[in-house]
């Protein structure tokens, strides 16, 4: 009897097998607000609380700046959104449907969230223009990648971008050659070739002079609205300078949340960070 | 018209491509000649053992490229490559067996020698179909490719790599030594497969099999170069050099990264087998012995000093460290491993990008 109820809870056609149910949602859903739900996240590394009770939410077409001092866990929490490390406890979600916790590095790229690291990461060996080529949104197959060509839209976009990052000259120069700054850049142009939903970007302005911190700031907030962007800064006047609403993270978890002002006048930001 | 256009777009920036195919051609004309056609009393006549010493030579090259596809260009450092190219020789030895039928020692129709020797009754599984040319030829290319695909699936699901990686692909051609060596696995033990009489009904003594064999080998070796080359140029050629220069970016741009690394890696075992199955048939035999770990580290110091991510640069390492070592074997046996180490040791101080890195110098020089 119940062999046969198992049979036929397995043939029941009104459902799908959960080995063949699609791990992950592939449609974003930002219906409720938010387009990335960060719940309770716990990491500790060798016994020490990188992350720490950790509760964040950004919303959808939000530019946020996140503050904090070293060591508070800024860049651990990316490494958690993009899939390199996996928290001890915790839940991560992008919009409603999509649960990054069970997904891997390439698949959450996919789904749209793009990272700019703190030490810039380009691909030295290849010029600026394969960099873009290979960031490129698209099939990223193995067999695709065999035959495959940019279109006339990417190949627009990638010119778009090259103008937009300033490096349209060196488009042909190996990456390896460029200024530090000039790889920030690329690695943001590197973002931007994505079309990502949700843009992470750690320490852009790390070693640019006043003039390129200007422009990135520009380019950064021209992204919000079409994009949501978090950016991890140490630099307060850049933050100031494009930030309506800054997080403070300390000792992994938040602080304080709120306009540049509020946080700035709060009592425990100051004895922690501002203080210092 | 097209595919010419085709061929020249691929080699349009490979001056050393372009060197090594223009002579492969050339040799395809040249050597027949000068073997069949020129008399042998004749001081250019050809002898026949250096066609088949030239035939070997060329599948260690494409055996060469294979390497430098997976250590050039992804970084992969495999040194265990020997195993697949030993693969292939296996699944070709077992058809040259075969087609020895009753013409063995023991003058057993069903039957390789070996086996009757080890009173075994009747053929294992394994050995059916071998006596099938499209079926053994298709073995060539699936073994050492299934075998590439499921250790490199493992491997590089567990994101296993650098040395540990190196390490672990030396364990897995030390373990297929030990067991080819076995009796019990039916290939022969020891002594591995020899004693080939024909292939596809040609007699294998012939001088004009030989031929037939160098010429293939010439082919192989310039369709592996070109199917590289396509690789290289195309868009997964400029993925699979960002895996190796920067893995975990590639992973944050949505490039699967293990999925790249098996299918290259595969692909270059099957270049690999393809190799060892034109070899076996030009040496006459195939024996345990081609799993030595040593051997695949011997290929790899081909590549080193060809220099790699250049894919010609192996085809010259390849050729001329084993003309090298004909010369020295010949002269003192003893000293080839000391002479190889020191040679390694030298380019690696010396010439970090190998004898290609010697010609890329000259041709600055040339152009400034
Ligand atoms: N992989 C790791 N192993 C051990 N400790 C780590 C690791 N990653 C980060 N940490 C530690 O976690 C803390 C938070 O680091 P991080 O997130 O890089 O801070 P932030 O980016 O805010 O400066 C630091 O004390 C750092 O040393
Ligand atoms: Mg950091």
């Amino acid at each position: 009897m119940s062999m046969l109820d198992s049979i036929r809870q397995t043939m029941r056609r009104d459902e799908v097998f959960p080995f063949m149910a699609p791990k992950v949602s592939e449609l974003l859903d930002v219906s409720h607000g938010p387009i990335l739900y960060l719940e309770d996240l716990n990491v500790s590394f060798d016994g020490f609380k990188a992350i720490n009770d950790l509760n964040l939410y950004i919303d959808a077409g939000e530019l946020r700046c996140i503050i904090g001092p070293n060591g508070a866990g800024k860049t651990t929490m990316m490494d958690i959104i993009t899939g390199k490390t996996q928290p001890d406890s915790g839940q991560a979600w992008f919009g409603q449907t999509i649960d990054l916790l069970r997904m891997t590095e390439p698949e959450i790229a996919t789904a749209g969230i793009g990272r700019k690291f703190q030490k810039p990461t380009v691909f030295e060996y290849h010029s600026v223009y394969e960099n873009l080529e290979l960031a490129m949104h698209g099939d990223k197959g193995v067999w695709h990648s065999l035959i495959a060509h940019m279109n006339g839209e990417q190949r627009a976009l990638l010119d778009e971008t090259l103008e937009t990052i300033g490096l349209k000259e060196q488009a042909q120069q190996t990456a390896g050659a460029l200024s530090h700054g000039q790889k920030q850049w690329l690695e943001i142009g590197m973002l931007l070739v994505q079309n990502p939903h949700l843009l992470l970007v750690d320490e852009p302005v790390a070693g640019m002079t006043h003039q390129e911190m200007d422009r990135t700031g520009e380019l950064l907030t021209s992204l919000a609205g079409k994009h949501s962007v978090v950016v991890v800064e140490h630099d307060m006047d850049f933050v100031r300078s494009i930030a309506n609403k800054v997080t403070v993270l300390h000792q992994g978890s938040v602080l304080a949340e709120g306009t540049m002002d509020e946080v700035q006048n709060n009592q425990r930001v100051i004895e922690v960070y501002l203080g210092e | 018209m097209i595919l010419f256009r085709f061929f020249s777009n691929l080699l349009k920036d490979d001056r050393g491509g372009q060197a090594v195919l223009l002579i492969l051609f050339l040799m395809t004309i040249l050597v027949p000649v000068l073997n069949l056609w020129v008399p042998a009393d004749h001081p250019l006549h050809m002898p026949t053992y250096l066609v088949t010493l030239m035939g070997k030579y060329l599948t260690y090259a494409l055996l060469a490229v294979s390497v430098d596809l997976v250590w050039g260009y992804l970084g992969i450092l495999s040194l265990g490559h020997g195993a697949f190219f030993a693969l292939g020789g296996y699944a070709m030895g077992m058809y040259l067996m075969r087609q020895i039928g009753d013409r063995g020692v023991y003058g057993n129709p069903d039957l390789p020698d070996f086996m009757v020797f080890l009173n075994w009754k009747e053929l294992p599984w394994f050995w059916q179909g071998f006596d099938m040319s499209w079926f053994a030829f298709m073995m060539v290319a699936l073994a050492p490719g299934l075998l590439a695909f499921v250790f490199g699936w493992l491997a590089f699901r567990s994101r296993v790599t650098g040395v540990y990686l190196s390490i672990i692909t030396q364990a897995l051609t030390y373990a297929l030594m030990l067991a080819f060596f076995r009796n019990e696995m039916g290939f022969g033990g020891n002594n591995g497969l020899t004693d080939f009489k024909e292939i596809l009904g040609f007699n294998l003594q012939a001088d004009s099999t030989r031929i037939g064999l160098f010429i293939a080998s010439a082919i192989a070796l310039a369709v592996g170069y070109l199917a590289c080359r396509y690789i290289v140029l195309s868009k997964l050629g400029r993925i699979v050099v960002a895996i190796r220069d920067e893995e975990s970016r590639a992973r944050f741009l949505g490039y699967k990264v293990e999925r790249y690394k098996v299918w290259i890696f595969t692909f270059s075992a099957i270049l690999a087998g393809i190799a060892g199955a034109l070899y076996v048939p030009q040496v006459g035999i195939i024996n345990p012995g081609e799993f030595s770990p040593l051997n695949s580290i011997e290929l790899v110091i081909w590549v080193a000093i060809g220099g790699r991510a250049t894919l010609y640069g192996a085809v010259v390492g390849a050729i001329l460290v084993n003309y090298a070592k004909t010369v020295f074997t010949g002269a003192m046996p003893d000293s080839w491993l000391f002479a190889l180490g020191a040679l390694f040791v030298l380019v690696t101080l010396y010439l970090p990008q190998g004898l290609a890195g010697i010609m890329r110098h000259f041709r600055k020089a040339e152009a400034s």
